[in-house]
């Protein structure tokens, strides 16, 4: 009877048993991990208790927040500022979700979003931190260097296919863009695409290259002459990348962005950089705040290459 | 009878400890089934509010543009199919002649040479070959005369690179068992060896060839972070020209990798992107019960000769 019994267990059957066993030790912590959400959101709300501030969003402040996050250990040696970058909506999401102390944003959060927040209990409330200016890039070698809005409108929607239509060679146009979680996407497609008016609904040719990264448009566009794309004007490295200077209308003076003329407003592309709050800061996070804002945090802003708040806040 | 050495005398297991690990091995079985279980019911659970939230013909129409509640999937199948064919017929041919290569016609210090190379390929992430398509391919394509080196077929170049080792691996192993008989056969009777090849041994070997090339499309249509970096994520539907394989595409997967983590849970972009990840879960469905029919009907076949 016992031989019977051990002969029935074949070794294929034991092997068929191990394989199971290992896909059950693979699968337990997937499980785990998938039930953590709802979790981890309860825990980010009280997570501004400690002394730890979680910071997260768009990609065109990371560097920015980095900054400051590290020139914050000087100041309050105490706290500790964690940085995530990942884009404005992400951050804007995981403010909404309850999982961050502050959200980066290079984009006013829309109306459905602080709906969404509300439905969540959360009251997002608005700081503006910095001020940067979106530079249009292209390659060297292209001999295109002004643009008015209108040009540029036509090119990302799809409406002029050929840089020989905008004064250039006789080369297909290849459109980057950030990907749609971009502050700076949303902001590109409000004040370029849409010419700055809300009645116009035009979004962005089918055939826009979508890039995960400031970095994903800066190095394909230094490698291709039938490049354009947008990126902060912190990001832009003038030795690499070729600025167009832009122009609201035709009848209009062509403006190259810099520092100056961004805070100026004599050129066009340029917006408010900003952080959300769930409600009204208060202990580290409004102090941390507050010193963002200061004369000191400020400049680390012009440092960084994109333009301090003027006036004081 | 065989006389097989007897078994040594063990002292008999307790009956209990014996239920134990019975009970552990039937805990173990259930579970991988309940897992799967929960998953496509999560999967399900995020995903069916798509439909009472977008329109079917929304849906399917030619628009991805999740900011502005477009959400037309057809770009996104369109590119994960173009990729992920492309793929297949580069690295479906050069993977069985590799096989072929390996199994029947090299010498042996080649075979033992080039066996764990191929093996070593399969252990590369599949970001590091993201990367290098990203800073090498990319261009090397521009260069050919492409608007830009960000295409389908760059992914496509990348995916096959990596389901070429799973293709050649489970073909030479499927090329071993069969007997060598037939192959001593088929030459006794005359067949040169291309003959034998040809005729005998691919047919022989046919059921554990499908299952190679279905696990290589597998790989190709799971595979996202490579494939986001080098085919431009453009969700335009491709026009069907000549140069069809040389257009930006964005695939199902890039678009859930880029996409998951801007969204708000429970809105219907949420619901959306997880919508997708059912639709790959039914192509993957598909293609490995296409694989299990196609093996199960070759060996049918073969039980009647």
């Amino acid at each position: 009877m016992k031989n019977n019994y051990f002969a029935g267990l074949t070794p294929w059957r034991n092997g068929r048993y191990l394989l199971l066993l290992a896909a059950l030790w693979l699968l337990v912590p997937a499980l785990l991990a998938s039930c953590r959400p709802p979790e981890s959101d309860a825990g980010g709300a009280v997570a501004g208790a400690s002394l730890a501030i979680q910071n997260k969003g768009s990609d065109t402040l990371v560097n920015i927040a980095l900054a400051w996050a590290e020139a914050y250990q000087t100041v309050a040696p105490e706290v500790t500022v964690a940085v995530t970058g990942g884009g404005s909506g992400t951050g804007i999401a995981a403010l909404i979700n309850g999982t961050v102390d502050i959200a980066n944003a290079s984009r006013a959060m829309k109306e459905s979003e602080i709906e969404d927040a509300q439905a969540n209990g959360i009251d997002p409330i608005e700081h503006v931190v910095a001020i940067d200016a979106l530079a249009v890039i292209v390659h060297p070698d292209n001999p295109v260097s002004e643009l008015t809005i209108v040009q540029l409108a036509d090119m990302y929607t799809g409406r002029i296919t050929n840089w020989q239509e905008v004064g250039g060679l006789d080369a297909p146009i290849v459109l980057l863009s950030r990907e749609t979680n971009s502050g700076t996407h949303v902001y590109f497609l409000e004040e370029v695409v849409r010419l700055g008016s809300s009645e116009n609904s035009d979004i962005f040719a089918p055939q826009t290259l979508l890039m995960p990264s400031s970095v994903g448009i800066t190095s394909e566009l230094r490698r291709n002459p039938n490049a354009i794309g947008y990126d902060g004007l912190g990001y832009v490295d003038p030795a690499h990348e070729k600025i167009i200077s832009v122009a609201r209308t035709v009848d209009e003076p062509f403006v190259a962005p810099t520092v100056a003329t961004a805070s100026s407003g004599e050129y066009p592309l340029s917006r408010n950089l900003f952080m959300y709050t769930a409600g009204e800061p208060e202990g580290i996070i409004a102090d941390y705040l507050s010193w963002i804002v200061s004369p000191v945090g400020q400049e680390i802003v012009a440092q960084l290459g994109f333009v301090p708040l003027t006036g004081g806040e | 009878m065989t006389t097989n050495v007897p078994a040594p005398p063990k002292a008999p297991l307790p009956s209990w400890r014996e239920k134990v690990i019975e009970g552990l091995i039937w805990l173990s079985g259930v579970s991988a089934v309940v897992i799967m279980g929960l998953i496509f019911f999560f999967l399900l659970r995020e995903g069916l509010p798509t439909l009472g939230e977008v329109a079917w013909a929304d849906l399917f129409s030619r628009r991805w543009y999740p900011i502005e509640d477009l959400y037309g999937i057809l770009p996104l199948l369109a590119g994960s199919f173009l990729v992920t064919v492309g793929a297949v017929l580069i690295a479906v041919p050069l993977g069985l002649v590799t096989a072929v290569y390996l199994g029947e016609i090299a010498p042996t210090w080649q075979r033992e040479l080039l066996k764990p190379i191929i093996e070593v390929l399969a252990g590369i992430p599949s970001i590091v070959l993201g990367f290098l398509g990203w800073v090498s391919l990319a261009p090397l394509i521009q260069s050919l005369g492409a608007p830009t080196g960000l295409t389908a077929f760059s992914g496509s170049l990348i995916l096959a690179y990596m389901s070429l080792p799973t293709i050649i691996s489970i073909t030479e192993d499927a090329l071993y068992v069969v007997p060598k008989e037939y192959r001593d056969g088929a030459l006794a009777l005359g067949a040169t060896k291309w003959q034998t090849i040809w005729r005998v041994v691919l047919p022989a070997a046919r059921s554990g060839i499908v299952i190679a090339i279905m696990l290589g499309i597998g790989r190709a249509i799971g595979e996202t972070m490579a494939v986001m970096l080098v085919t431009g994520n453009a969700a335009n539907l491709p026009a069907l020209n000549a140069g069809i394989f040389f257009q930006p595409a964005r695939t199902l997967t890039a678009t859930i990798a880029a996409e998951m983590g801007e969204v708000a849970q429970g809105s219907t972009h949420y619901h959306v992107l997880f919508m997708l990840g059912i639709v790959l879960f039914l192509i993957t469905f598909a293609i490995n019960s296409l694989a299990s029919w196609l093996v199960g009907s070759g060996s049918r076949r073969r039980a009647r000769q």
